[in-house]
């Protein structure tokens, strides 16, 4: 994974002082809050219900077993002992106290982590898929491209303060698109053209929230060595038309869809022509030493499938289930790469205790090469698992609890942590978690209905990307109390799909029911191997509706 | 008379700057003309010896890219601290349309503000009249490393990097 050189290793810490500077001004009462707001925001800073809330990022996915135990320690030191992994690769503490933030990210610091631009009206971290580097499908290894764009967007001088935040994904697989890439800001799509020249399918203008909307292409094909300076005019273009008079129409989807994809793209392309060959273009040498920094792990030759697995599996339905559900092909022969999923029964999606954190720095420690990787689906990867070893782990992990073997079933919850924590919530989304996972909890029937996304937001700043959940739940306020409302249809993937709402909302109690009832009219309905996505698409929202609001069932 | 950080000093704010609606004869006195007085006086402003004019945070420098070398002083305002147009403006002018001058940051102006806006060009800050320019001074140095070009660096960290 990449290591801090000393350029970077000072500028994290030059932040750290700054921000500890900022803080004690704070305190002193020579920063007002309406000043402060923005400087700690752009440290990962939120105030929230019950104390401020931390986040940090983990640029790329990935996570050392030393940053998961220092991870732990600070859980244990300055917070409740547990953490929250988020939807975009970040890590959010829920309970530090203000006056020990400084602290917290100077001992982050030392372990080459840092909260930059992890919120605030600033570019964010750029996230991509989590198998990046080790799923056999990929044009290239997308993350020296992430951190290329990483080191462009950390402390930009001229886009601190857009109109609004700003998100960019990375994508490098033909067949998936674990990073979602069309539902950001802008979503950067690795392919090659018909000459085998890599380069990026540009898309611009998608996003969540109140306005979700699927991205356009601004770039069908850009050249593999003109990514920064494009990105550049891009921003630039934004930052100077995007609207600054109503925060709800601030995004770059807003200006986008205002002007049209044509426009904007007249006025990218023309501002590009000024600097395009300028010194922000990469070169091959460059491209090369970013590569260098993301080397392999010393894998050794091993054999494919081997025979002790095979009988492993014959003997055991339940690891056999876990090896088809949570296991994805490696590019190198002999390895797979596991999910642990953190979706247990009664397990907020995405917490992680203090105890499970070092519990997965010692899993990678022992068993991938001492790294693991954070999804956005909020689940955890081990990257490099010698097949050999996949049922000593699976025994470790079922005990654990990582082992549920739900990977994309229903049950596998995305889902923000709502009005249990989070002050802009309109509704709790964990307690509906829950009460579906419980409904859902025979496996057998999981697996009969395949693969189905289900995501929560407990509002519609949408962290849970309910409108990119097969099913979507979202939390709203009627009249002080918390109703959900439910849409279908919408997809995360090369498919990209805004889900439809159902109709009415419901009350809380109802929620296991509904879904419940939006399931069997999957089942009754779908032919032979269809997923419930393309069953939907073929049947259309009706018979959801009848079944739903049917007074009669 | 108020003062003002240029250049790395403390010194005396001797410009005066007209407010957006200025209309009538100018001052004797230095004075910061807002965009449209200049586009509609340039001959005027320039009889003074000193032309200098202002640009509100949704005037693009595009009025300016054949005045650049008439011009001793611009200044960019910023409305709110948090709109940062002015930045990409600020960019411009240095960059794409060779401005030499003294170029000012007015309005919100803020320490915390102050290292981006002078990499991307500014090299005078009119800092808001309720904090001390002493302290604020500091905000120029919160880094020493940078990783994109801008308008105090011509080249990205990636081709500076051993």
């Amino acid at each position: 994974m990449y290591k801090y050189d000393g350029y970077d290793k000072k500028i994290v810490l030059e932040r750290v002082a700054q921000f500890r500077g900022q803080t004690q001004r704070y305190f002193d009462g020579k920063l007002a809050p309406e000043e402060f707001l923005p400087l700690r925001l752009q440290n990962g800073l939120y105030i929230q219900r019950h104390a401020p809330m931390l986040r940090v990022a983990i640029p790329y996915g990935m996570l050392s077993s030393a940053q998961l135990r220092n991870l732990a320690d600070l859980s244990r030191t300055y917070d409740k002992g547990y953490l929250h992994f988020t939807t975009r690769q970040n890590v959010q503490f829920n309970w530090p106290e203000l006056k020990n933030v400084p602290d917290i990210l100077e001992k982050l610091a030392h372990h080459e982590m840092h909260a930059i631009q992890t919120s605030g009206n600033c570019i964010r971290n750029t996230t991509t898929d989590q198998f990046a580097g080790v799923i056999a499908d990929e044009v290239t290894d997308p993350r020296p491209y992430c951190e290329m764009i990483r080191q462009w967007s950390t402390f930009h001088p001229e886009f601190a303060y857009l109109p609004r935040k700003f998100k960019i994904a990375v994508n490098a697989s033909p067949t998936d698109d674990r990073a979602a890439v069309q539902v950001h800001d802008i979503g950067v799509e690795m392919v090659r053209n018909a000459q085998g020249e890599l380069g990026y399918r540009v898309f611009v203008g998608g996003g969540l929230g109140r306005t979700p909307i699927i991205g356009e292409v601004i770039r069908e094909f850009l050249p593999e060595l003109d990514l920064l300076t494009y990105l550049e005019a891009i921003v630039r273009i934004y930052n100077r038309y995007g609207r600054r008079d109503n925060k709800f129409k601030a995004r770059i989807k807003i200006l986008v869809k205002a002007l049209g994809i044509e426009a904007y793209r007249e006025k990218v392309e023309a501002e590009w022509q000024y600097f395009k060959d300028g010194p922000s273009k990469l070169t091959p040498e460059v491209i090369a030493k970013f590569k260098s920094y993301f080397t392999e792990p010393a894998y050794d030759d091993l054999e494919h499938n081997p025979g002790a697995l095979i009988a492993q599996r014959q003997e055991s339905k339940a690891f056999d289930n876990w090896i088809k559900r949570n296991t994805h092909t490696h590019k190198k022969p002999g390895y797979s790469i596991v999910t642990l999923t953190l979706k247990k029964t009664g397990m907020t999606p995405g917490n992680v205790t203090e105890k499970q954190l070092d519990l997965l720095a010692d899993l990678a420690d022992r068993f991938s090469f001492g790294e693991i990787r954070v999804a956005h689906t909020q689940n955890v990867v081990l990257a490099d698992v010698p097949q050999i070893r996949l049922f000593e782990l699976w025994q470790i992990a079922k005990e654990a609890g990582f082992a549920t073997p739900n990977l994309g079933m229903l049950t596998d919850i995305i889902c923000c942590p709502g009005g249990d924590y989070c002050s802009l919530a309109n509704a709790k989304s964990i307690p509906i978690a829950t009460q579906i996972q419980e409904r859902f909890n025979d496996l057998d029937y999981l697996y009969d209905l395949g693969e189905i996304d289900l995501n929560i937001s407990g509002c519609m700043n949408a962290c849970g990307h309910h409108h990119i959940g097969n099913i979507g739940i979202l939390g709203v306020d009627k009249k002080g109390e918390e109703f959900y409302q439910v849409s279908l249809g919408g997809n995360p993937g090369k498919q990209a799909a805004i889900g439809k709402i159902l109709g009415p909302s419901f009350a809380q109690e109802e929620m296991a029911n509904v879904i419940e009832k939006i399931v069997q009219v999957y089942v009754e309905n779908r032919n032979d191997e269809e997923l419930f996505i393309d069953t939907f698409t073929r049947i259309g929202m009706n018979p959801f509706k009848e079944r739903v609001y049917d007074k009669t069932h | 008379m108020t003062k003002l950080i240029k250049d790395r000093q403390i010194i005396d704010n001797e410009w005066t700057r007209l407010a957006v609606d200025f209309e009538g004869d100018l001052p004797s006195t230095p004075v910061i003309v807002p965009l449209n007085y200049w586009l509609a006086h340039k001959e005027a402003v320039l009889a003074t010896g000193r032309a200098a004019v202002w640009l509100d945070s949704d005037q693009g420098p595009e009025a300016l890219e054949n005045d650049v070398d008439k011009l001793v002083l611009i200044a960019i305002n910023f409305p709110r601290f948090a709109d940062g147009r002015g930045y990409s403006y600020a960019r411009l002018l240095r960059e794409r349309y060779g401005y030499q001058g003294e170029l000012r940051a007015v309005g919100d102006v803020l320490r915390d503000q102050l290292f981006y806006m002078s990499r991307v060009g500014f090299n005078a800050f009119e800092g808001r009249a309720d904090r001390d320019l002493t302290e604020a001074m500091e905000g120029l140095d919160d880094f020493s490393v940078v990783y994109q070009p801008a308008c105090d660096e011509p080249l990205p960290l990636f081709r500076r990097r051993a």
